[in-house]
């Protein structure tokens, strides 16, 4: 919970955003993030961005799926619970790998998706600070973190890279739970700054 | 360098002619010491061998102009870039098409039942498992079949290079041949659909074992060529980069067909394993069969070798992004796959032909090596032919810029 300063520009187009985010990043200033109404392709290498360990995880829980299924099926034929089924062997693998199939699946899908919210801070009730009203709809938008001492300079310097509106503005920087349409909490957090 | 020319190396050439002539060589050796000679085993190991090799880089051909079909219908921008090169492959589908065709009418109208169990006299109507397949199993159905498919396959694969050329010299922004090129795509994956995916594998291949029966077998004959496809035009991408071509096929079209290359190794592996876990799972002999002489029976090595280069190598291998990216990694697995493939079709056609007495010696070999002569020199032949990037494409500015 931390209420920061921001220099806000909002940009109309993709094509005026990748040379502004290039001349920014060049003239050393550090990108807080940019918001995109739709996944822009390359945003992510032109913002330097580190690729993503997601995959890894997603290995890692579909291994566990795996080991899960094969696990506890192996464990109930064998040792709980052992039946005879038409005369097949009490470890019967071809008829294991579908379920140990669909649990490697379920397990990788899941644990995927629960991790790419955690790290990117969505969630049921997860909110961030909106910038602007039209990040969603059909503006692009760059914050960039300042203090009182840079923020005119720096709000100058992106006006100056093609932005069609530029602001300094207080804003919570971290995810909190609520609501937007409860007006007043989001007005405490701006007090509060 | 959007205008350049392919010009075969040198090297390419002798290579190629090399072993198109060890290939000849291994066919006269074949005809003199196999087909001349007394024992039937020889003999059958003899066509086996063609057609196994004959359909094999047919079907690996024709994969080409699938993507090509398929990649157009979506109007898919990623492809562009080496476009030429599926269209190089397809156009010469026509060529390995007689080659395949006339093994197989060979085999058909003299009688070969060492090879087509139901050719021999007698076996269908004292057998109630064949009397359903009578029409379907016929020499006329069998034959008549087989040369439209082939006709339609040959004609609709140089049809879509040629469309594709012609666009070069059509003024610029024109979109009249793009969307020609499209009724004709349309038209194939129709086509693709009766025969590759449903009817040819069943003539061609299953009716080997023809007391046996699979719905999975189409599906599962088209993944396995529609993977070592996608490879063999991955080492036409890479070779051809390597020589200075195909200079705007960036890092990004080499992970999508690396892509491809993985996803479909893992679907030809959900095929094999759907078409093995029922029959093992129902244990009806006449099915069963099928499994134990390959499973269990003299094929025990090539059955396993099959599973480890066809389903374990390209998924530990090709799982990280990084090695879809990497040259080497990516051109070791396309080996690997292709080879892997061309052992999944031993498999499948010479258990119910040579049987137990089964070879994998010079004659397997050499034949291996002509066709990829033969593969290798009618493609590179093809590339010189036309600029090797599509001058006029709707999508070419699309494809330059392409991040996957």
């Amino acid at each position: 919970m931390s209420v920061k300063k921001f220099a806000v520009a909002v940009y109309d187009d993709e094509a005026v955003l990748f040379p502004a985010v290039k001349k920014v990043r060049s003239a050393g200033y550090k990108i807080h993030d940019v918001y995109t109404p739709f996944a822009v392709h390359g945003l992510d290498v032109a913002l330097g961005e580190k690729e993503s360990d997601l995959h890894v995880a997603g290995f890692i829980y579909g291994i566990t799926g795996t080991a899960t299924a094969l696990g506890f099926m192996g464990w109930i034929f064998t040792t709980d619970w052992p039946q005879n089924f038409g005369g097949k062997p009490t470890f019967p693998l071809p008829a294991f790998i579908p379920i140990v199939f669909e649990l490697t699946v379920l397990f990788a899908a899941v644990g995927m998706v629960l991790t790419f919210c955690y790290l990117n801070q969505i969630m049921p009730g997860v909110k961030k600070h909106i910038f602007h009203p039209r990040q969603t709809d059909d503006k692009f938008v760059m914050a960039i973190e300042v203090t009182d001492e840079n923020a005119a300079s720096t709000e100058a310097f992106l006006k100056s890279t093609g932005a069609e509106e530029t602001k300094v503005e207080m804003a919570e920087a971290d995810w909190w739970y609520g609501r937007f349409d409860q007006k007043e909490e989001y007005e405490i957090k701006q007090q509060l700054a | 360098m959007l205008n350049q020319e392919f010009k075969i190396p040198a090297k390419l050439k002798t290579t190629s002619l090399v072993l198109l002539v060890i290939g000849l060589i291994t066919l006269g050796a074949g005809v003199a010491t196999l087909l001349f000679s007394h024992e039937v085993v020889s003999q059958t190991r003899f066509w086996a061998v063609l057609l196994q090799n004959s359909i094999f880089f047919l079907l690996i051909s024709l994969a080409s102009v699938f993507i090509l079909s398929a990649t157009s219908l979506a109007q898919a921008g990623w492809i562009v870039s080496f476009r030429r090169i599926p269209e190089a492959i397809g156009s010469i589908v026509w060529v390995l098409g007689i080659i395949a065709g006339a093994i197989i009418l060979t085999l058909i109208w003299t009688d070969n039942y060492h090879i087509y169990h139901w050719l021999e006299k007698g076996n269908i109507p004292h057998n109630s498992l064949n009397t359903l397949k009578n029409f379907f199993l016929s020499k006329p159905f069998f034959s008549i079949w087989t040369v439209v498919v082939i006709a339609l396959w040959g004609w609709l694969g140089v049809k879509l290079r040629n469309l594709s050329v012609q666009q070069d010299s059509e003024p610029k922004g024109s979109t009249k041949t793009y969307w020609i090129n499209f009724k004709y795509s349309a038209g194939f994956v129709f086509v693709f659909a009766l025969t590759l995916a449903s009817t040819i594998p069943w003539l061609w291949i299953m009716s080997i074992d023809s007391h046996w029966f699979s719905t999975m077998f189409s599906w599962y004959t088209f993944a396995s060529s529609f993977v070592s496809g996608m490879s063999m035009i991955m080492l036409w991408i890479l070779y051809t980069k390597r020589h200075g071509y195909l200079d705007i096929v960036s890092d990004e079209h080499i992970h999508d067909v690396g892509k491809f290359m993985f996803a479909f190794s893992i679907f030809w592996t959900y095929l094999w394993f759907s078409q093995f876990m029922l029959i093992w799972y129902a244990n009806i002999p006449e099915e069963t069969i099928y499994f134990k002489i390959r499973m269990h029976g003299p094929y025990k090595f090539f059955y396993w070798l099959n599973i480890i280069l066809n389903f374990v190598c390209p998924i530990l291998i090709l799982m990280p992004r990084p090695n879809k990216r990497n040259y080497f990694v990516v051109v070791l697995v396309a080996v690997l796959i292709i080879f892997g493939h061309w052992i999944d079709f031993y498999q499948m056609i010479m258990p119910g032909t040579v049987g137990a007495d089964w070879q994998m010696g010079w004659f397997e070999i050499g034949i291996l090596c002509g066709f990829v002569g033969l593969v290798i020199w009618l493609v590179a032949n093809k590339l010189t032919k036309a600029p090797m990037v599509p001058q006029n494409h709707p999508f070419l500015k699309e494809t330059i810029i392409h991040i996957s």
